[in-house]
């Protein structure tokens, strides 16, 4: 069956059509929910897409998660419904504490928007389920704000709970032990700041995003039919 | 009432009018003006607003064609691209709030741009940067190189517009006056196309964005039409300009784009402008003056960000992130409804109204001020807009010409290490670009760093297109300095060979004219002749040139630019659906040049500046015809593998600045693979510049050969692809990995070592 996945749109999102165009793409069919509304309406799965919510005034995210439409995205979270947040997306989870940790500035203190190589670490989660451990995917970057970093407790957390979805294979930004991508504990939330909406076609250069976002369309797909 | 002045000079003169141009308005009003309505004139009578030195020499350009839907004098000019999409252009120039504020200067000159495009009802698809800086050997240099890309980074990024490409040139003539261009392409249903007409008597004047302060008044008269008068030309110049530059916020440009978008997608506006250069001086009178109507304005509806300020403050202020509509009574509700949606801000400032009628009988609309329940300014609309006095400047041909191009460069090569010599000319922008967002609406198929940038054809409420577009910016102040004529006429076929790389047919061009002092009649011959020869290149190539921007005063120090007609050039392909062949060559591939030989001379070639130190010389002859055939038969070639169909290419270069052997190390360092390449020219050959020469390679140059022989286009076998080393000529042999390294590392090793 077609999943439904809602984008939600906060003034200063603008990867929204992005990744709409990428479910759809997929065989998916995506949803924008405004900042505002305080219910998802009928939908499998959310996506939280890139850009800058709010301006990223103060810090990325830090205003977004008190959005009216964020009580609903915590909703589904914690009743286990699958939530992806990719870059932006993946600051506003943190600030929201759906997922632990935070983003720092770039090591180097320049943006950066550039192909990365994705190392699949964990297939535990619902944007990964249909990767294999090892797999290597061309999946480009775009952000100044992408410098994964926790406490040390939370690293090992992460580690031995095999949360640690995604690594950088040459860490462009200085993310602590190269992490690109995480999820919660249930494996249903993920955050992580590669653009998978980027690289679903040849014509723009890499296809290796797909696997990513099949996976969370069968994950919304499968919830529904639950 | 407090306006500008200075205590040793009039009113008019301290807004930058003439004696004579305050004679002409005491003319149109038939009074003394007083102070406000003399602060509206130094603003629109401003070279930046009205032209007024370069229009008589602009006439003379092509600006139609079947596809032109909008030509030049709209806020952007717009092309017919087919299946009910039309595309949207503008280049214009930032350079002077660049030099002083390089941050603030670059980025409300992307904030600036993206208006005029969304202003046409088009959505922003893309933006590319022409950047002009001084040699990287000082701080100053790299405090304006790294706050420019910041700016642009800054926001473009977060506005959410992808920076496709551009053009990164370094020379001493820009020392102290950097050029910072910036194009933008926005695409739109046909349908939606609306101008920034003003009409209906009672429809009202509706400020959408953000509220007005302080900044960036006088910023088309005090800063951007005159020149920078620092003695020493360096640090210390003009720091007293730095509030006439503007400050940008692309959240709310971002918020604004939106609303905007909306609210002419619900047919909710009856025409729109920008507020950028001159402000509300400018959109109310640009507005008023194109419908033939009047506009009551109440300058006290404006929301100001400080107190204080007098209504000729407001009216002139370049606070960014501004648009003014015109909407009917009837809609303004869901007009500020949708707006706070996206929480803009929509104020009713004022109305259209009836005309006065003129001896003739001819409508004069009048653009009336009110504040304190009074009239304070009152002028007509069109002596604004439209009605600058036009000048017919002196040109000179400068006295050296005939002595700078006595001799060639070429003559002093002998000798020269052209292992070096290549190497010190290898440059990946790279670390520029990576700084920008050039992947957004996921349309970028060939993004910054190649011959064209190359685009599908699509975007957020687009009808569904398999076309694909391609965008080049292209100048060459080298040229420029030795015959700005032929040089203009080269640039537009180097933008047209750069798309051809791209597979893609040009459709149009924009231009961005950067020249120095206009009074100095050197500078206007310089002027005159860049103009002519786009003339006659668009004119041969058959392209209507459909926008532009002129930029003069840049000077310092009393010191001109060398004339810099930065050409953007817009192709469109009829089916892009798999990636055409790029630079990068394949191992085991045969080399061939497609396009007939130059005679070898280095005049205003990068060897011959950078290398040789020389900028004497004469320019190339380019004969249009045979480079249009050249240019179509690689292009026609590229468009076979863009469509789908099965191609004889592998990869495909333009041979542009650095020549020959520049182009050959591009594609090697690209493709990671060396060859040995034997080209037949002599020394000077492999450096010099003449466009209409492209490298292919093939694993079936047979075929190539074949078809360049129906087309009528010189093409010959210059060598193999293979092994870990370049080799040309049996002269020079160089690793591949040692042209990479240097490549890669140009751009950072210069800006370090002026840290």
């Amino acid at each position: 069956m077609t999943a439904s996945i809602g984008v939600v749109v906060f003034p200063g999102t603008n990867c929204e059509h992005d990744a709409v165009a990428a479910v759809d793409a997929l065989g998916g069919h995506g949803r924008l929910i405004f900042h505002t509304d305080t219910s998802l309406g009928d939908v499998d799965g959310l996506i939280l897409p890139g850009g800058f919510a709010h301006g990223d005034y103060l810090r990325p995210g830090a205003i977004a998660r008190f959005s009216p439409i964020m009580d609903a995205v915590r909703g589904f979270a914690e009743s286990g419904g699958p939530v992806v947040g990719i870059c932006n997306g993946f600051q506003v989870l943190c600030e929201a504490h759906l997922l632990p940790g935070a983003l720092q500035k770039n090591r180097g203190l320049t943006f950066l928007c550039q192909p990365s190589v994705l190392e699949v670490v964990s297939t535990a989660s619902v944007l990964t389920s249909g990767a294999t451990v090892g797999d290597r995917l061309d999946v480009p970057i775009n952000h100044f704000s992408g410098s994964y970093t926790c406490d040390i407790d939370t690293l090992r957390t992460l580690t031995e709970s095999d949360r640690i979805v995604l690594r950088y294979a040459d860490n462009p930004n200085g993310s602590i032990d190269a992490i690109a991508g995480i999820s919660n504990e249930a494996g249903n939330v993920v955050g992580l700041m590669p653009h998978p909406e980027r690289a679903v076609s040849a014509l723009l250069g890499s296809e290796d995003g797909a696997v990513l976002l099949r996976s969370f369309l069968d994950a919304a797909a499968s919830a529904s039919v639950a | 009432m407090a306006a500008p002045s200075s205590s040793d000079q009039p009113l008019h003169r301290a807004l930058g009018l003439t004696d004579a141009e305050l004679e002409d308005i005491i003319a149109v009003l038939g009074r003394e003006p007083n102070a406000l309505e003399l602060a509206l004139y130094g603003v629109m009578w401003s070279e930046h607003c009205s032209y007024k030195s370069s229009r008589i020499h602009l006439k003379r350009l092509p600006t139609t064609g079947d596809k032109v839907l909008v030509g030049p004098g709209e806020n952007a000019g717009v092309i017919d691209a087919g299946d009910g999409i039309a595309v949207a252009i503008r280049i214009e120039s930032h350079n002077h709030p660049s030099a002083i504020e390089p941050y603030q200067g670059a980025a409300t000159g992307v904030g600036g741009i993206l208006r005029d495009i969304f202003t046409m009802g088009a959505r922003p698809l893309a933006v590319m940067d022409p950047l002009f800086f001084g040699t990287p050997d000082d701080a100053r240099q790299r405090w304006l190189i790294e706050g420019v890309v910041s700016g642009i980074s800054g926001y473009g990024n977060s506005v959410g517009v992808p920076t496709i490409g551009g053009e990164l040139t370094f020379d001493p003539c820009y020392q102290t006056n950097p050029l910072v261009n910036v194009l933008c392409v926005g695409a739109l249903p046909v349908e939606r196309l609306v101008l920034g007409i003003a009409s209906g008597t009672g429809n009202l004047a509706v400020l959408l964005g953000s509220s007005t302060g302080r900044d960036g008044i006088g910023g088309v008269s005090v800063l951007a039409s005159a020149g920078f008068e620092g003695e020493d030309g360096a640090a210390s110049l003009d720091e007293s300009k730095r509030p006439a530059t503007q400050v940008g916020d692309p959240y709310e440009e971002k918020r604004l784009i939106e609303a905007c978008l909306a609210l002419l997608d619900e047919k909710l506006v009856v025409g729109i402008q920008d507020l950028g250069g001159g402000g509300l001086a400018c959109g109310t009178s640009e507005l008023a003056a194109r419908g033939r109507v009047g506009m009551d304005v109440d300058v006290d509806a404006i929301p100001r960000r400080e107190p204080g300020m007098e209504p000729w403050e407001v009216m002139t202020s370049e606070s960014q992130e501004r648009m003014l509509a015109i909407v009917t009574p009837e809609s303004l509700p869901t007009v500020i409804e949708l707006c706070s949606r996206w929480e803009v801000a929509a104020t009713v400032i004022g109305e259209v109204t009836e005309p006065d009628y003129d001896d003739a009988g001819e409508p004069v609309g009048m653009l009336r001020l009110r504040s304190g329940g009074e009239v304070v300014g009152e002028v007509p609309a069109a002596s604004l807009a439209d009605e600058a006095p036009l000048y017919e400047r002196p040109l000179l041909e400068p006295a050296n010409r005939d002595a700078r191009s006595a001799a060639d460069p070429s003559e002093t090569i002998e000798g020269i290490d052209l292992e070096a010599a290549l190497l010190s000319l290898l440059l990946d922008p790279i670390p520029v670009y990576r700084q920008y967002d050039h992947q957004l609406f996921l349309n970028t198929v060939i993004g910054p760093g190649a011959d064209a940038a190359l685009l599908r054809l699509a975007g957020p409420g687009l009808p569904a297109s398999t076309r694909g577009m391609s965008l080049s910016t292209d100048s060459n102040p080298r040229w420029g300095s030795l015959d700005p004529r032929a040089a203009t006429a080269a640039t537009v076929a180097e933008g047209v060979g750069n798309l051809a790389c791209t597979g893609a047919t040009p459709v149009a061009v924009v231009n961005c004219l950067n020249f120095g002092n206009p009074e100095h009649p050197e500078v206007m011959w310089q002027l005159s002749e860049s103009i002519d020869g786009m003339g006659d290149a668009c004119r041969a190539l058959g392209l209507p040139v459909i926008g532009g921007n002129v930029s003069l005063y840049n000077e310092s120090g009393g010191s001109d630019i060398d004339p810099t007609a930065v050409i953007g050039t817009l192709g469109l392909l009829d089916e892009l659906v798999v990636r055409p062949p790029s630079v990068g060559w394949g191992d085991g591939e045969t080399v061939l040049l497609i396009g007939a030989d130059d005679a070898g001379l280095l005049g205003g070639s990068r060897l011959a500046v950078e290398v040789l130190g020389n900028r004497d010389g004469r320019l190339f002859d380019l004969d249009l015809a045979e480079f249009s055939q050249a240019a179509t038969l690689v292009a026609s070639m590229v468009a076979e593998h863009a469509a789908g169909r099965p191609g004889l290419l592998g990869a495909v270069h333009d041979v542009g600045s650095g020549g020959l052997a520049v182009a050959l190390a591009e594609m090697a360092i690209k493709g990671g693979v060396g060859a040995t390449v034997s080209t037949g020219v002599s020394t000077a050959g492999l450096f010099s510049e003449r466009p209409g020469r492209f490298l292919v390679t093939s694993t079936d140059p047979e075929a190539v050969a074949a078809q360049a022989e129906v087309a009528g286009v010189p093409c010959r076998v210059l060598g193999r692809t293979g092994g870990d080393v370049l080799s040309l000529d049996g002269q020079l042999s160089v690793t591949v990995s040692a042209l990479a390294e240097r490549s890669a590392n140009a751009l950072e090793n210069a800006l370090d070592a002026a840290g």
